[in-house]
């Protein structure tokens, strides 16, 4: 295909937009986490811990797509 | 600036010493450097730490014996009793990842370079911890270890639909595990790389004087992204401990 780097750029481009779902995510989790502190301050350690397990879990689905733009580009 | 390198021109691995072995190419690289240099690193700060062995603990001794405690704790917390004989496991993972992280941060300096960036040494560690809980799954319990794809309390006629689900979710622990490191590391050099970028480009397009002031933001960014890397390197290092430290007390207990 002749136009196949033009596409190669234009689908790295669309794979962005993934990333914003990851940050929503990660928006949600602590939403909650600071909601559940600001019922119970004394968790706050536990909860703290909670969130950012569920962030990192967040965070690796924008990697995704980040990984994905990589390969696209330069693959 | 002649040259106008890419974002990943310092992932790029430079073999120092030229080794070959029967064809294969096992040359000493950069990337292998940084693991010897992190390797020593964790040795020179356990064992110089615990040199003095005093009862109330000095400052080198205290952070010593609070990253023991603080894998200790981990894996009591997620194993249970039965867990210990996974300690030197985990913390021999927790302190290497954690100390290869933070060295990858240096790899501006000459034959610098983070080598959890790299995929293979990220899934290097992940099937030494997938084959871990594996095997001692099946020492343990025998044929009773495939009752961990069976949750309790499912009805039957769902079964055939959960098997196999829970058996790709079961093997695609090694897969996530190795990409979550790596991506978050290459995701944090490249953009480091990418900003630092900026402030040249600003100071050879504007010159000396416009160039430094439309440069110092950029400069301030850079800084505290810094700051952020540094602490994604230890939260990294701390959710490889912690899921292998889970996917092991599924091994022990079967949910």
């Amino acid at each position: 295909m002749e136009h196949l780097e033009v596409i190669k750029y234009i689908g790295a481009g669309l794979m962005a937009i993934g990333l914003g779902g990851a940050a929503v995510g990660i928006g949600l989790i602590f939403n909650g986490a600071a909601a559940g502190v600001a019922r119970n301050p004394a968790a706050q350690d536990k909860i703290f811990k909670t969130a950012l397990i569920g962030a990192v879990f967040a965070e690796l689905m924008g990697l995704f797509a980040f990984v994905g733009i990589f390969i696209l580009l330069f693959i | 600036m002649s040259k106008h390198e890419s974002p990943l021109h310092q992932f790029e691995i430079q073999p120092m010493q030229k080794l070959e072995l029967g064809g294969y190419d096992i040359s000493f690289t950069n990337s292998s450097l940084v693991m010897v240099i992190a390797l020593a690193a964790v040795l020179v700060f356990l064992i110089a730490g615990m040199r003095k062995k005093a009862m109330v603990p000095g400052r080198w001794q205290a952070m010593s014996e609070m990253s023991y405690n603080f894998v200790a704790g981990l894996i009591k917390e997620n194993i249970g009793p039965e867990g210990k004989v996974f300690f030197p496991l985990i913390f021999t993972l927790f302190m290497f990842i954690l100390f290869a992280n933070l060295l990858g941060m240096f790899s501006f300096v000459p034959h610098g370079y983070a080598v959890t960036s790299q995929i293979i040494v990220t899934f290097a560690l992940a099937i030494v911890v997938f084959l871990t809980v594996t095997i001692y799954g099946f020492v343990k319990h025998g044929l009773h270890f495939f009752s961990l794809f069976a949750p309790s309390g499912v009805p039957m006629w769902i079964m055939p639909f959960i098997v196999p689900i829970e058996m790709v979710s079961f093997l695609a622990r090694p897969i996530s595990l190795s990409i979550r490191l790596a991506a978050a590391m290459t995701a944090g050099h490249v953009l480091l790389e990418v900003i630092a970028g900026f402030i040249v480009t600003f100071i050879t397009a504007l010159g000396i004087g416009w160039g430094f002031a439309a440069g110092a933001l950029p400069l301030g960014m850079l800084v505290l992204l810094i700051g952020l890397e540094i602490f994604i390197c230890f939260l990294q290092a701390y959710i490889f401990a912690l899921l292998a430290s889970i996917y092991l007390h599924d091994a022990v207990h079967l949910h």
